[in-house]
């Protein structure tokens, strides 16, 4: 079987302008020209893609991951024939719908109707075809009682939950995905991703940008990682996201130390895990320590929350709920130290983000802070291990049978 | 490396460098046409209380302003037909052109969250907005039609047979050239959002809208207004309503103006186009 989609060597080239705005002047071009030769360009060109190259075999769901600026929508425009590569090429076998916003060309002043229609046409459909769709578009959007109404009369949820309902009926061989999850609420959110995993079923391949791992987990089997335009991997899904969250942090794992004060009142001056030192095994006990300053004396408070690479959040923590102030004293620096016990995690790789504020509220947030490792153990001395991808956590459970 | 595939869908993305026309491309798009029109002559008349009333009370107030200052005040010539019918004549053709380029040249920049959203050929978005322009001319050419009944004009019905759609094809020409040209300059250089207005203006009294050519007794000056697409265009929608045929020379420079001008700014348009998501 040929690969659907054969990207080969791809680059894109960007040319900043270091002055004025995104685009031209005349007058920037006359004085260019005044110049001529004699003076240096002020243009620097910028790479936001370099030599990518990979394949998809068709049906193939893949994941793009990266941080911001990775290359990752440049990447999509190039598929979506948005904007062209400066080098190398991609050949594809079937048609590409993209999705890179969801309501492309929704005008306000147009009615639901209008708009269905409209941005069908945009996206590719023809008028025979939504003709067809349209009652279960609008039955998937869950707005026909405002069929005839502006859209500028529509809540923004609506117009949302519209715009997917259109995009949902494409029916392309190849459809590229940019975050358009990250709007809408959870509901809306779930409803998008299975729609999206019945489009997959269909035998249909996708190509998924996303920040939300999770989402990419359930959706690609396989994923590629980009870091400033270059790609790094392209592997399961599971591989490549742990890989991407291990390097995306920046910093040593088991301590983070604050670079920028943030802008509040109160915040987390160093945070490290103190306990254990070495390697961190099934029911370890682990101690975290944490700094803090704030302007004011304030009560201390922080919560914390462990989680899975793929952010799924596993465990809770947070004296907000635990302690009263009677408890503590008000004071404007201070060590919080954090005593979990016996932690039962599996093997595998855990994030610990912060939540650091007063009793009004969070001041200092930091997401993944820190990170660590957890290998198998023989918990039982049975040298039976349980399989490691079951779950990550493994319950101390007292089993008794009786007859 | 195969070149042979025998998939249906098989095309490649590469660096775009050379001009094509992509014809085939354009068919495949022709309901965004109709999309794109049918958006903006919708959102054009939404919420107006006068709706398409708009698209002839322009030409008609501009033609009583020119009848009574122009026509007159100061006596203008007006090839043998009444000054008012010789204005409107005019002026619905003018403002298929002043609009269509104001338009057209804006359009890149109006639409440019869309252009940088999604595919389509880039030409659909600068012929709808021409589009528009040309449905508007349709209403007031109604208003055209009554106007030549109540001044009782005597006009050779055949001629207008064939020289009216010939008029107004060869006006769609010549907006759709300085269109396109000014639609992709204005991707790259906004300064174009200065010069269309202004262009519009000057234009307008460099063209036979409300004079006729005949009153340049300068016969190099003749040759150079009839560089302008537009005198073509008008000249010829008048014929069905004069005695005399106009100067055949004169329209042909006009027409082969239009049609140099509706090239070059085709493969302008089509050259600079890949980068207008980049640069929108």
């Amino acid at each position: 079987m040929k690969p659907i989609l054969q990207v080969q060597s791809v680059s894109k080239k960007f040319n900043i302008h270091h002055e004025g705005g995104a685009y031209l002047s005349l007058r920037d071009r006359v004085s260019e020209f005044a110049k001529l030769k004699f003076s240096k360009k002020n243009d620097e060109d910028f790479w936001a893609l370099k030599d990518v190259t990979f394949e998809v075999m068709p049906g193939e769901s893949v994941g793009i991951i990266g941080k911001n600026g990775a290359g990752k929508s440049t990447l999509l425009k190039i598929l979506s024939k948005i904007t062209p590569p400066t080098e190398g090429k991609i050949i594809s076998r079937g048609r590409i719908a993209s999705l890179l916003e969801v309501g492309t060309g929704f005008h306000p002043e147009l009615t639901g109707r209008e708009n269905v229609y409209l941005n069908g046409s945009i996206l590719g459909m023809r008028k025979r075809e939504i003709d067809v769709r349209f009652d279960e578009i609008i039955d998937f959007a869950g707005t026909e009682k405002f069929l005839d109404t502006p859209l500028k009369h529509y809540s923004s949820g609506m117009q949302l939950r519209l715009a997917f309902a259109v995009a949902a009926f494409l029916e392309p061989e190849i459809l590229v995905i940019d975050e358009v999850l990250a709007v809408g609420d959870a509901e809306f959110q779930k409803k998008c991703l299975g729609k999206m995993e019945d489009v997959s079923k269909s035998g249909r391949t996708i190509l998924f940008v996303s920040h939300n791992m999770a989402a990419i987990k359930s959706l690609c089997e396989s994923s590629i990682y980009l870091d400033s335009g270059i790609l790094v991997e392209k592997n399961l899904t599971e591989k490549v996201i742990s890989s991407y969250l291990l390097t995306s942090l920046e910093r040593n794992v088991s301590s983070w130390e604050i670079k920028n004060r943030p802008n509040s009142n109160a915040w987390i001056e160093s945070a490290k895990i103190i306990e254990p030192l070495a390697t961190f095994k099934y029911g370890d006990k682990m101690i975290l320590e944490v700094r803090f300053r704030s302007l004011r004396p304030i009560y201390p408070y922080l919560g914390i929350v462990i989680t899975s690479i793929f952010g799924v959040k596993l465990i809770n923590s947070n004296n907000r709920y635990q302690n009263d102030h009677s408890d503590f004293s008000k004071t404007t620096n201070g060590i919080i130290t954090c005593d979990f016990n016996s932690l039962p995690l599996m093997k595998g790789t855990y994030f610990i983000s912060l939540f650091f504020g007063d009793y009004l509220g969070d001041e200092h947030i930091i997401e993944n802070a820190l990170a660590f490792d957890v290998n198998e153990k023989d918990i039982w001395g049975k040298g039976k291990f349980p399989p490691t991808n079951s779950s990550e956590l493994w319950w101390p459970t007292n089993y008794k049978i009786s007859q | 490396m195969d070149m042979t595939d025998d998939n249906d869908y098989y095309f490649e993305i590469k660096p775009k460098l050379a001009f094509s026309l992509d014809l085939k491309e354009l068919i495949e798009y022709k309901e965004l046409f109709y999309f794109f029109t049918w958006r903006d002559v919708k959102v054009k008349y939404k919420q107006t209380a006068l709706g398409f009333l708009w698209a002839i009370l322009q030409p008609l107030i501009m033609m009583v302003i020119f009848t009574l200052f122009i026509g007159k005040a100061m006596n203008a010539p007006s090839d043998e037909m009444d000054y008012s019918v010789f204005a409107f004549s005019g002026l619905i053709l003018w403002t298929i052109f002043s609009s269509g380029i104001t338009n057209a040249g804006n359009s890149m920049v109006t639409n440019a969250q869309i252009i940088k959203k999604i595919y389509f050929p880039r030409l659909v978005i600068p012929i709808s907005a021409i589009l528009v322009s040309v449905f508007d001319f349709l209403i007031s050419f109604v208003v055209f039609i009554i106007l030549i009944l109540l001044y009782e004009q005597p006009i050779d019905v055949l001629r207008a047979f064939f020289l009216w759609p010939a008029a107004l094809i060869v006006t769609v020409i010549a907006t759709f050239g300085p269109g396109c040209l000014l639609a992709a300059l204005n991707v790259k250089y906004r300064d174009f959002r200065y010069v269309i207005p202004f262009l519009v203006q000057a234009l307008l009294f460099l063209t036979p809208v409300i004079y006729p050519i005949s009153i340049v007794s300068n016969v190099w000056l003749k040759y150079v207004l009839a560089l302008n697409p537009m005198y073509a265009a008008i000249t010829i929608f008048r014929i069905p309503m004069m005695n005399s045929l106009p100067d055949i020379s004169l329209v042909t420079i006009s027409i082969s103006s239009g049609i140099i001008f509706f090239i070059s700014g085709l493969i302008y348009f089509r050259k600079t186009e890949f980068y207008f998501a980049d640069l929108a």
